[in-house]
């Protein structure tokens, strides 16, 4: 039995939207490097849209299979939706995580939260 | 494939999976029985004993049969104590970064009031024998310091930590199950007064082990029942299993010097490559190690992903970060050499085997390299040493 289920292998091997976005204008970043896990999320959201999104992630398989799959989950969303993200649909998008990794799902949609709310603060704009 | 994790398990000798085979097929009688069938299980176990009493330099009757490295250590260190309490002495003398074999058969006699304490092992990770010596108090019962550390393989000074326990009239243990049959050692010649070891560890069969006391230590039985092991240990014997430890042992012993000659010219190759990688440390001593042992830091990254991808690439090992000890801090160990968390959680232990060649560690240094350089480029982390924002600490 291998540790991880093949969605989160695959996008442990092949992360989706990996990098830094420049004209982000909503960056989150959460945890510490004490846990060994740190995840930043870059978001561009125009017309209440996420347009593009990108994430660097410091972490374990999980983490990094977690934050790939959270930006497929939220890019192109209204924000309105990315608001209602949880950690369980990123883990059940992954087929399920070990039961002492779902922290790691936490970790996601933390770092899109707060991606969100940087986002209002630069733009004064509310997100419903 | 390259298997590079002997310090967790070996594969078996092919020599000692034979042993095993034809004892459960043809002398698989009980040794305690009177006819020839079991007499002749009980001479197989007896002969084992002898071999592996010439192989660490003891007396048949000093080695006791366990089931692996724990037990042996359990038995060690709770026999200390029961002799220590009768004695009015519940103080006990280690290292911070023992198995937790030790460490937490330790916690256990603090709850029942024994005070403990853990010596520091320093950045290099040797334990200072004067400092074993300042430790020792009136009511010290034991001293128990591992021979060579399962993570970063540091080699302690034993001669002379065993040296300051006998002037100081303290029983003296050392866990030594990553040491026995890859390094030279003799324990009564050392001083040793006991001494655990694993027979998974040098290529013999897993749930077996053995701890040699010395005469005249008084072991407590942790399993009661029969009268086996002279009343030390209960339970019938494990004779193929035994028997293919004994086997696995004279074949590691007949081969220590030039195996642990070609290991450390490996190990050396490997570690001279993998400090090519920038804002990396190899963690314990560099000289005083075991033959096959490298431990390494990567700032900026974490240990499991680094596996995973090493996996990936056909390379077995593993790390001492929080995400693959299944708990939230990272390696005691890296922790007791003084290692940050943030820079514990990117450790590599690459433990080599015998039949390792130049190649493979070339193609090892290789991959290490790409797998730290990928995981590197999206690691915040990383840019955050990168930009100034943050100070690197390797
Ligand atoms: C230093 C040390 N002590 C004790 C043990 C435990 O040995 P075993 O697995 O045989 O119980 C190990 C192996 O994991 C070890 O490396």
């Amino acid at each position: 039995m291998a540790l991880y289920s093949e969605k989160v292998m695959d996008h442990f091997r092949n992360p989706r939207n990996v990098g830094v976005l420049e004209d982000a204008n909503g960056i989150g970043e959460v945890g510490n490097a004490k846990c060994g896990d740190i995840m930043k999320m870059y978001l561009r959201i125009e017309d209440d849209v996420v347009q593009d999104v990108k994430f660097e992630t410091f972490g374990c398989g999980s983490a990094i299979a977690s934050s790939s799959m959270a930006t497929e989950l939220i890019k192109g969303q209204p924000v309105s939706e990315v608001r209602k993200l949880t950690n369980k649909a990123v883990a059940e998008a992954l087929d399920g995580l070990p039961d002492y990794k779902m922290h790691c799902s936490v970790l996601a949609e933390e770092a899109i939260q707060s991606a969100l709310e940087d986002y209002q603060r630069r733009t004064g704009k509310k997100v419903e | 494939m390259i298997y590079a994790d002997n310090a967790a398990t070996t594969k078996m000798s092919p020599a000692a999976i034979e042993t095993m085979l034809s004892l459960m097929e043809n002398s698989w009688g009980n040794p305690s029985s009177l006819y020839a069938h079991g007499q002749n299980a009980k001479e197989v176990l007896e002969q084992a004993r002898c071999d592996i009493a010439h192989a660490i330099g003891a007396e048949p009757r000093e080695i006791i049969f366990t089931s692996g490295g724990s037990e042996a250590d359990n038995q060690a260190i709770l026999s200390a104590a029961e002799n220590g309490k009768k004695a009015g002495k519940t103080h006990i003398v280690s290292s911070a970064f023992e198995h937790h074999a030790v460490l937490h058969t330790l916690n256990k006699l603090k709850k029942e009031g024994f005070e403990v304490t853990l010596l520091d092992v320093h950045e290099n990770g040797l334990i200072v024998p004067e400092e074993v010596n300042a430790a020792i108090r009136e009511d010290t019962c034991l001293v128990t310091i591992m021979y060579a550390n399962n993570e970063i393989g540091t080699i302690q000074p034993i001669r002379e930590i065993a040296a300051v326990c006998r002037q100081r009239g303290v029983p003296f243990h050392t866990d030594a199950v990553q040491a026995v049959g890859h390094i030279p050692l003799s324990a009564a010649e050392e001083g040793i007064d006991m001494l655990s070891a694993s027979a998974h560890k040098f290529h013999g069969p897993k749930g077996v082990g053995f701890l040699y006391a010395r005469k005249g230590i008084r072991l407590a039985s942790l399993i009661e029942g029969g009268a086996q092991e002279r009343g030390r240990r209960a339970g019938t014997e494990n004779v193929p299993g035994i028997a293919a430890m004994a086997v696995a042992l004279k074949e590691a012993c007949a081969n220590l010097k030039q195996n642990a000659e070609h290991l450390t010219s490996m190990r050396d190759r490997l570690i001279l490559g993998l400090r090519q990688i920038p804002h990396s440390a190899l963690n314990g001593d560099p000289q005083r190690r075991l033959p096959g042992n490298v431990n390494f830091c990567f700032e900026g990254i974490e240990g499991e992903s680094l596996l995973l991808l090493l996996d990936d690439k056909g390379i077995q090992a593993s790390s001492g970060s929080a995400c693959t000890s299944g708990s939230l801090d990272p390696s005691h160990v890296l922790l007791a050499i003084g290692r940050v968390h943030d820079v514990a959680h990117g450790s590599l232990r690459l433990s080599l085997g015998e039949d390792v060649t130049a190649a493979q560690v070339d193609e090892m240094i290789r991959a290490v390299r790409e797998v730290v350089d990928y995981l590197r480029g999206f690691s915040p982390i990383w840019r955050d040493l990168m930009s100034g924002k943050k100070q690197f600490i390797l």
